[in-house]
Formats: structure tokens, sequence, C-alpha cells
């Protein structure tokens, strides 16, 4: 059993800021001693939320993003917030290939946090923000060695 | 991040390396366009063996280079994707479009 822990930063909506906060979410997650696919779902699904903000809620500003990481059990629970515009229709926006982005945009940011995450939630408010609460269940391995 | 360049005849290949992210991806997006218009290759291809990171960022890449290879009747193919890449491209869906070589030698 792991003892609660938990983590909070805020940070600006800086393209560069992207592989920080991947690493930085990927790392706290290291005592659940994740596998190598684990960690590589983790970062993918922290870099789509992260990119949302930077791309989608603060279009043309420097804003703020504010993370949230906590770990119970065996579970990650990681929640990325903006200020940012805000989604219309989340469950539009939802739909895998759905972009308001144009040619270079896949349209696949939530789908593969769906896909590689257990459990995904987004709340948003048109010109208030939008909240992506992920949770990621770390299976425990036998023959582990890690203490945790 | 970056993209090493290679062309013979009408092949052009793109060694990508590094993390593809959206914060990667418009300086190789630019660099890719710009040896395409360069060279004028009748087949592309990204090779992603040394790629350690992706993300959907790097999905778009593909998707706006086969749209632009497309309107120029030219041919794109993507090889050496790791199991883990490889999971985000069938994800995507975009091997309707691309095709992907050797990836069971990585499975
Ligand atoms: N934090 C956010 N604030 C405002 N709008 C958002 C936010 N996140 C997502 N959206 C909206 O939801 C749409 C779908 O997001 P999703 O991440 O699935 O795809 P994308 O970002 O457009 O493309 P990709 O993630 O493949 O690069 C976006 O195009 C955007 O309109
Ligand atoms: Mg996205």
């Amino acid at each position: 059993m792991n003892a609660k822990n938990s983590f909070s930063m805020k940070i600006d909506s800086r393209s560069k800021n992207e592989s920080f906060l991947r690493t930085v979410v990927a790392t706290f997650a290291s005592v659940l001693d994740p596998t190598v696919e684990e960690i590589s779902d983790i970062k993918t699904a922290v870099s789509e939320a992260v990119t949302n903000c930077i791309v989608h809620a603060y279009p043309d500003t420097i804003g703020k993003i504010y993370i949230n990481c906590e770990i119970t059990d065996n579970t990650l629970t990681v929640k990325i917030r903006d200020k940012g515009v805000g989604i219309e229709n989340i469950a539009k926006a939802m739909e895998p290939l759905y972009t308001t982005a144009g040619e270079e945009r896949a349209g696949l940011g939530f789908a593969v946090m769906q896909n590689f995450m257990d459990y995904v939630r987004v709340r948003s408010v048109v010109g208030r923000g939008t909240t992506v609460t992920m949770k990621k269940n770390i299976q425990v391995r036998y023959g582990s060695q890690k203490q945790r | 991040m970056s993209v090493e360049i290679k062309v013979k005849d009408e092949v052009l290949t793109g060694y990508l390396s590094g993390e593809i992210d959206h914060h990667s991806a418009s300086g190789l997006r630019t660099a890719i366009d710009r040896a395409v218009e360069v060279n004028m290759p009748s087949l592309v291809i990204l090779d992603f063996e040394r790629v350690s990171f992706m993300d959907s960022s790097g999905i778009g890449l593909i998707m706006g280079r086969y749209k632009n290879l497309s309107k120029r009747g030219a041919t794109l193919n993507i090889t050496g994707t790791s199991p883990y890449l490889y999971k985000m491209m069938r994800l995507s869906g975009i091997e309707r479009i691309v095709k992907i070589e050797n990836k069971e030698k990585k499975q």
C-alpha cells in the first residue's frame, strides 16, 4: 500500500513545457513501479491534455496550466486544468478525429487519453476553462522488488 | 528532435529522431516540406526507428504530409515503428491511407 502522495504546480502555457510536464508526471508515478508501456501511456496522455491547453484553451495568449497529481494505493490521478476558452460541446469534442484546428491536427487527443488511461472525465465551461481528470491503475506485479 | 534527410533517385527518406510533440512538430514539418519542395520525390519514407516519444501531434504531422504529397502525386510510407508507436498509429487508423512497412519485425 502506498501512503497518499500528491503535488501541484502552475505553469505557463508554452509549448516547450510539454516535455517537462509529461516527464514530471511520469517520474512522480515511478514509485508505483509501472512497466515501460504504462510509463509511455501516462506520458502520452499527459502530453495530449497539456497540448490542448496550449493550443486550444489559450490560442492567442500565454495562460496558466494547473496540474494536480495524486497517488492513492496503486492509482495515479492527474488533473489538468486551464482558465481558457472552454469547450461548448464536450461529447462532440471527444469524438475521434474531431478537431477545430485544421490540417495539422488529427483530432485524436481525447481518444488517446481514453485509450491509454483507465478513466477520463472532462468538465468545461465556455469562457471559464476546462478540467481533465485522468486515472491510471498500476498493477502490482508479482516479484517486484520496489519498496513502495 | 531532428530529421535527417537522404535522397536517392526519386526516393526521399526522413530519419526522425527524439520526441515528436506539438512543440517539435512544426520544425519537422518545415524541414520535410522544404526537402520535398527541393527534391520533388515520387516516394517519401518517414523512418521512426529513433523516435523515443510521439503523441497525436505526430499523427497530425503524418496526415499533413500525406495530404501535401497526395496533391503532388507522390506516395508516403512509414517505417521503423516500435510496438508503442504502432499502438498510436493503429488507434489513429492512419494505415488506411499510409503504408506502414516492417511493423511485424518489431511487434
Ligand atoms: N483545454 C481545452 N480548451 C478548449 N478546447 C479544447 C480543449 N481541449 C480540447 N478542446 C477542443 O476539443 C477538440 C478535440 O480535442 P483533441 O485533443 O481530441 O483533438 P485536437 O487537439 O484537435 O487534435 P490532436 O489532439 O490530435 O492534435 C479540439 O479541437 C478543441 O476544439
Ligand atoms: Mg489535442
